[in-house]
């Protein structure tokens, strides 16, 4: 912080609404930035898989609680989905450290513009400002510290949720009905692709976002199942018209719950409306 | 040689402060006061995209009379001190006494190093915890800074509007309550003759305690019809 207790010239007369701009002209060392990845690529704990679902009223994303360094894991309760502003959610896989500060950043971001401009960003701008964002590491995802974040939002115009997808080079897809992102992610795309039901309620979304979180958790070491002796379940977030929450743990553990008994039966899980003939 | 022109310090400091409280004079007045669970901004102001009322942090309000791109220059740098701190440290160093404290000492070097001081008034309204917590700080154009108590008014009809809420003032008003005096007061001194004012001529906001985090929170007309009955 300057030492002056008054607001530095800058502060009035940069003429931009964007705070990472704003960082980026006065103070470039405050942006997330990592070590020398060389070095620090094989020591950062590493953040695995998310998934995220349209539903009729919005979006659910579900992230895993576990970080791991090689074959460690090193920790078994880390978040790694956050409520970005009032109507959407980011999820993030990868190198934890710089992806949480990442997301940090991308917070303020949102609010710092909404605060000047006094509207939000629209979602394809959110979209847009955190594939800059990512851009901006592209030095370090092609050293090993990569970042791969899931984004999804309730779009205000459209009355709609979405969900973009990037790459490490800050490539940004709009995905139509689900996504997952991380090392988990190819079994749990598999799970959602037979459990997905296009226009289900975000109920139903949370069990199928759970699912796919447990199937990718069976194939993929990197991914944590439910955590039933220590109480610890996924980060699931719920997006619609009244805003962005992340479900209370008392919320989330029912459904775990059921979800486990079920796979007491059937291991590999199974069509949950097999009554119906489906 | 021509022997330039002397004038008294005292004398320019003088020019400028009249300068200044002219400029002010001329803007419609905003009240600020406390309600049983936060603080509440209310200022006449038809326009809908220039704001008068803002939100610099999570528990911090900004409200200003006097030159729109002045005070707003100001209210941005607010919102960037704010944000940067939050960032830098963490969000709950961010405090409404070390705002109030930047702008004070940006309007007293403005005031005393420029030709034309800001024709501004401002205030700065942190909610706490409990409605003891709530702070309100009233920046003068030059730079001075008054730490108020219960309410706060601005802008050309000052004078009466406080005196005015001195009497109809009292700790523990509803918001509604609060929203109704405000109203009238604006009403009544705004202009040579009482008008009533209605949403579409005003911009409301509160800092609401009881909100998780982000204690700011326009009013919308709707909600106004319903409080001002």
């Amino acid at each position: 912080m300057t030492a002056s207790p008054g607001l530095p010239d800058p502060y009035r007369l940069i003429g931009t609404s964007s705070f990472v701009e704003f960082l980026q002209a006065l103070h470039p060392e405050r942006l997330p930035r990592a070590g020398d990845p060389s070095t620090t690529a094989s020591l950062a704990p590493h953040g695995t898989t998310i998934v995220a679902l349209r539903t009729a009223d919005g979006v659910v994303m579900a992230g895993d609680r576990r970080a791991t360094i090689g074959n460690v894991i090193a920790q078994h309760d880390i978040e790694k989905v956050f409520v970005a502003d009032d109507h959407s959610v980011v999820g993030i896989a990868g190198s934890a450290g710089l992806a949480v500060e990442l997301v940090r950043v991308f917070q303020v971001e949102l609010e710092h513009y909404e605060k000047i401009e006094g509207v939000p960003l629209s979602l394809d701008g959110k979209a847009n400002r955190l594939a800059t964002l990512l851009r901006s590491n592209l030095g370090l995802a092609l050293q090993g510290l990569m970042v791969v974040p899931l984004f999804a939002g309730y779009d205000l115009a459209r009355s709609t949720g979405r969900i973009f997808s990037y790459d490490p080079t800050g490539g940004r897809y709009e995905e139509h009905d689900f996504y997952a992102v991380g090392s988990g992610s190819t079994f749990a795309r598999g799970s959602l692709k037979k459990l997905y039901r296009r226009g289900g309620t975000s109920d139903a979304a949370v069990r199928t976002a759970l699912e796919a979180l447990y199937d990718a958790a069976d194939d993929d070491s990197a991914t944590a199942g439910p955590d039933m002796a220590r109480g610890i379940y996924p980060v699931v977030a719920v997006v619609d018209g009244s805003g962005a929450r992340i479900l209370p743990e008392d919320e989330v553990s029912p459904v775990v719950r059921a979800m486990v008994e079920d796979r007491m039966v059937r291991p590999d899980g199974g069509p949950q409306d097999e009554e119906a003939g489906a | 040689m021509s022997v330039p022109f002397y004038v008294s310090p005292e004398q320019i400091m003088r020019d400028k402060a009249d300068f200044a409280r002219k400029g002010i004079a001329r803007g419609r007045s905003v009240i600020v006061m406390q309600y049983d669970a936060g603080i509440v901004f209310v200022a006449e102001n038809p326009s809908r995209a220039l704001h008068k009322i803002s939100e610099l942090y999570d528990r911090v309000g900004f409200a200003a009379v006097g030159k729109y791109n002045e005070f707003e220059s100001l209210r941005v740098a607010g919102v960037r001190l704010a944000d940067m701190r939050g960032y830098s440290y963490d969000r709950s160093d961010v405090t409404g006494r070390s705002l109030a404290n930047a702008y004070a000492q940006t309007l007293g070097t403005i005031f005393t190093e420029t030709n034309k001081p800001f024709e501004v008034e401002i205030v700065v309204a942190e909610v706490g915890e409990r409605p003891e917590d709530d702070q309100l700080y009233r920046l003068m154009f030059d730079g001075s800074v008054a730490d108020e108590r219960g309410f706060v008014a601005m802008g050309g009809s000052a004078e009466p509007i406080t005196s005015a809420l001195a009497e109809a003032w009292h700790p523990g008003m509803t918001l509604q309550e609060c929203v109704q005096v405000a109203v009238r007061l604006l009403g009544d001194h705004g202009d040579e003759r009482a008008r009533t004012l209605g949403p579409d001529q005003l911009e409301v906001a509160v800092l609401d305690r009881t909100r998780p985090r982000r204690a700011f929170q326009r009013l919308s007309n709707g909600r106004l019809d319903e409080l001002l009955g």
